[in-house]
């Protein structure tokens, strides 16, 4: 896999940890220009710095006034994307919580992040998606989902409904703008060994989930199948500035 | 006409269309899509709008300063060209504007986490090339959060970003909306498909569209990089070889088309477009234009008049004024066709240049095809 992906600009939230940070570092190792986003500056400064060339933004995804401010700052050091990984999540209640012991406003912060945060991040990135589609690079958004998006798993109400609801938009996205070009994908990484999972099941056996390297392959791999071979590669100086 | 002081896209907003042989008709935005043909290629501008007001002091005198960024004088990521008023903000119009304290060479302007140093003068008390000392990094993070939209006083709520930008925005370069791309939703972009209609982008650093001094407004617009991608200088280039129209979304459109376009054939790539579009120029590449109503004299307008005759022109500003069309960059739009007797290949004495620029198209397509 060793720079597959060399010239491909991917934008990767919740890039710090997890299945994210797993994305970060493989799609950095296969020659992508990676562009990520999280909301720790010491964390986005440390992985920028591990990962050389790549682009970290401070930033909130589920808060609308952060949206324009993030995207300003990836296309302008990226100068385009042409794959955006909706990867960033909230959990909702943690430890969680029977629907019934909810809190409204856990329930809201896993919206927020989860549907309306990628909602915005896409319809923001749309118009450099749709260029890149229309100069023949491949334009994709994978959405990361969860089979708690289509199994009933008392305890994981907000967390599952939030994800059924990017799974059904990614569908709807797709259906609108296959015909510029713009393909969208919800994917399930199963169940992985990171920070999120040990927040929602503290007492779960680690060593029985999956590596989050391993999901990151797997995405990646997909993604290789949808783009095209080989990435045409960037004018010089794509930026008109 | 009526100033449109809300940035919102109506959904009635209004279209006036002036016909290649002078013709105006009425009609509604949402017929855009009806005026354009099968095999017309549609070029719009995706440049997205940066937050290029920014307030602050300025350090030797502490006075504080507005400074707009307007465009650029070199290919260095942290130098521009800015307008710099003194206190005050876009509520006040920009003719009332009060001066800056005088600028000197070296002087460090303090903006908000940024600080900038004056580079040189140009040749008036406003106009500025300045320098930004922080790392690339600091600079994109120091501008979205420090900087606004520029604005004007005809709209008094403050911008936000996504009040600025189109729907196709992508690379953000541009100073101030390329406003005539309000015109296009997702939905007009998709019927234009279904209708056989090619849409392309061209990205295109649009400028600052109004200082206030007239001194200044004279020298508008300034330089504009442009950049084409081939897929967009293709889609030109076999639809000017087949005869069919080339639409300009907005006068940046126009300008960066003609500019690289000269002489009938667009090429793929970066450029600067330096120069202005009147009355005496003959348009190259672009058949249609869509834009937002302008007052008369202003660079704007003063596009136009390439596309139309005078009388019909001011027929059509009647016309406009006659049916509360509204303005600026919120306001309704037109759809120019370029009058038949203005139209290369139409006169004798432009027909060689419409041949020419036919051969040189069938050879770059050729290249194209060889690769």
């Amino acid at each position: 896999m060793q720079q597959a992906l060399q010239g491909l600009r991917v934008v990767v939230t919740g890039g710090t940890s997890g299945l994210g940070l797993a994305l970060v570092s493989a799609l950095h190792a296969a020659g992508a220009r990676v562009g990520f986003v999280a909301r720790t500056r010491d964390r986005v400064e440390e992985v920028e710095w591990l990962h050389g060339g790549s682009v970290g933004v401070v930033g909130d995804v589920s808060i609308k006034q952060d949206i324009h401010k993030i995207v300003v700052q990836l296309l302008g050091r990226l100068g385009g994307v042409d794959v955006l990984i909706n990867n960033a999540s909230d959990l909702g209640p943690t430890p969680l919580a029977l629907l019934g012991d909810t809190e409204c406003e856990d329930f809201e912060r896993a919206l927020q992040t989860n549907v309306l945060g990628a909602f915005r991040l896409t319809k923001a990135l749309l118009g450099s998606l749709t260029a890149a589609a229309r100069e023949g690079r491949g334009a994709l958004v994978l959405n990361v989902s969860s089979d708690a998006a289509v199994n009933a798993y008392a305890g994981w109400g907000a967390y599952g409904a939030s994800k059924a609801a990017l799974t059904h938009l990614t569908k709807v996205w797709n259906e609108e703008l296959a015909s510029q070009g713009v393909r969208f994908l919800a994917l399930d990484p199963g169940d992985m060994d990171t920070p999120m999972h040990a927040a929602a099941v503290p007492e779960g056996d680690r060593a029985s989930l999956k590596r989050p390297e391993m999901a990151a392959r797997e995405f990646i791999a997909t993604m290789m199948g949808l783009l095209p071979q080989p990435i045409p590669s960037i004018a010089a100086s794509r930026r008109a500035s | 006409m009526i100033a449109a002081d809300k940035p919102i896209r109506a959904a009635d907003a209004k279209l006036l269309y002036v016909d290649a042989d002078g013709g105006v008709h009425h009609g509604l935005r949402t017929d855009l899509v009806k005026l354009l043909h099968r095999g017309d290629v549609v070029v719009a501008n995706d440049a997205a709008t940066l937050p290029a007001s920014l307030h602050g002091l300025h350090e030797r005198t502490g006075a504080p300063i507005e400074v707009r960024l307007a465009g650029r004088t070199t290919s260095t990521m942290n130098a521009f060209v800015a307008v710099v008023f003194g206190a005050g903000d876009y509520r006040t119009r920009t003719e009332d504007r009060e001066l800056p304290p005088t600028l000197l060479e070296g002087d460090v302007l303090v903006l908000g986490p940024l600080q900038a140093i004056v580079v040189s003068l140009l040749d008036h008390p406003r106009l500025v090339s300045l320098r930004f000392t922080a790392s690339m990094a600091a600079l994109w993070e120091g501008i979205v959060h420090h900087g606004r939209p520029i604005q004007y006083a005809h709209v008094s709520q403050s911008l936000e970003l996504w009040d600025v930008w189109t729907a196709i925005a992508g690379p953000p370069v541009a100073y101030e909306a390329p406003s005539a791309g309000f015109a296009l939703d997702w939905r007009t972009v998709a019927a234009m498909r279904g209708k056989g209609v090619k849409f392309a982008t061209l990205t295109h650093a649009a400028g600052i569209s109004s200082t206030g001094d007239p001194a200044l407004d004279a020298r508008l617009p300034f330089d504009e990089p442009y950049f084409i991608p081939e897929a967009t200088a293709i889609a030109i280039n076999t639809a000017r070889a087949a005869n069919r129209r080339v639409v300009a979304i907005g006068t940046t459109v126009v300008r960066a088309l003609e500019h690289v376009g000269h002489d009938g054939v667009v090429a793929a790539g970066p450029g600067v477009a330096n120069q202005r579009i009147g009355a005496a120029d003959t348009l190259c590449i672009v058949d249609a234009i869509v834009s937002g109503t302008h007052e008369a004299g202003s660079s704007h307008y003063e596009l136009l008049r390439a596309f139309v005759d005078d009388a019909t022109l001011q027929h059509a500003d009647a016309e406009l004024e006659a049916h509360s069309y509204r303005t600026h960059e919120f306001g309704d739009s037109i759809f120019v066709e370029r009058q038949l007797a203005l139209r290369v290949g139409v006169r004798t004495t432009g027909s060689w240049r419409r041949e020419r620029a036919v051969r040189h198209s069938n050879r770059a397509l050729a290249q194209v095809g060889a690769k």
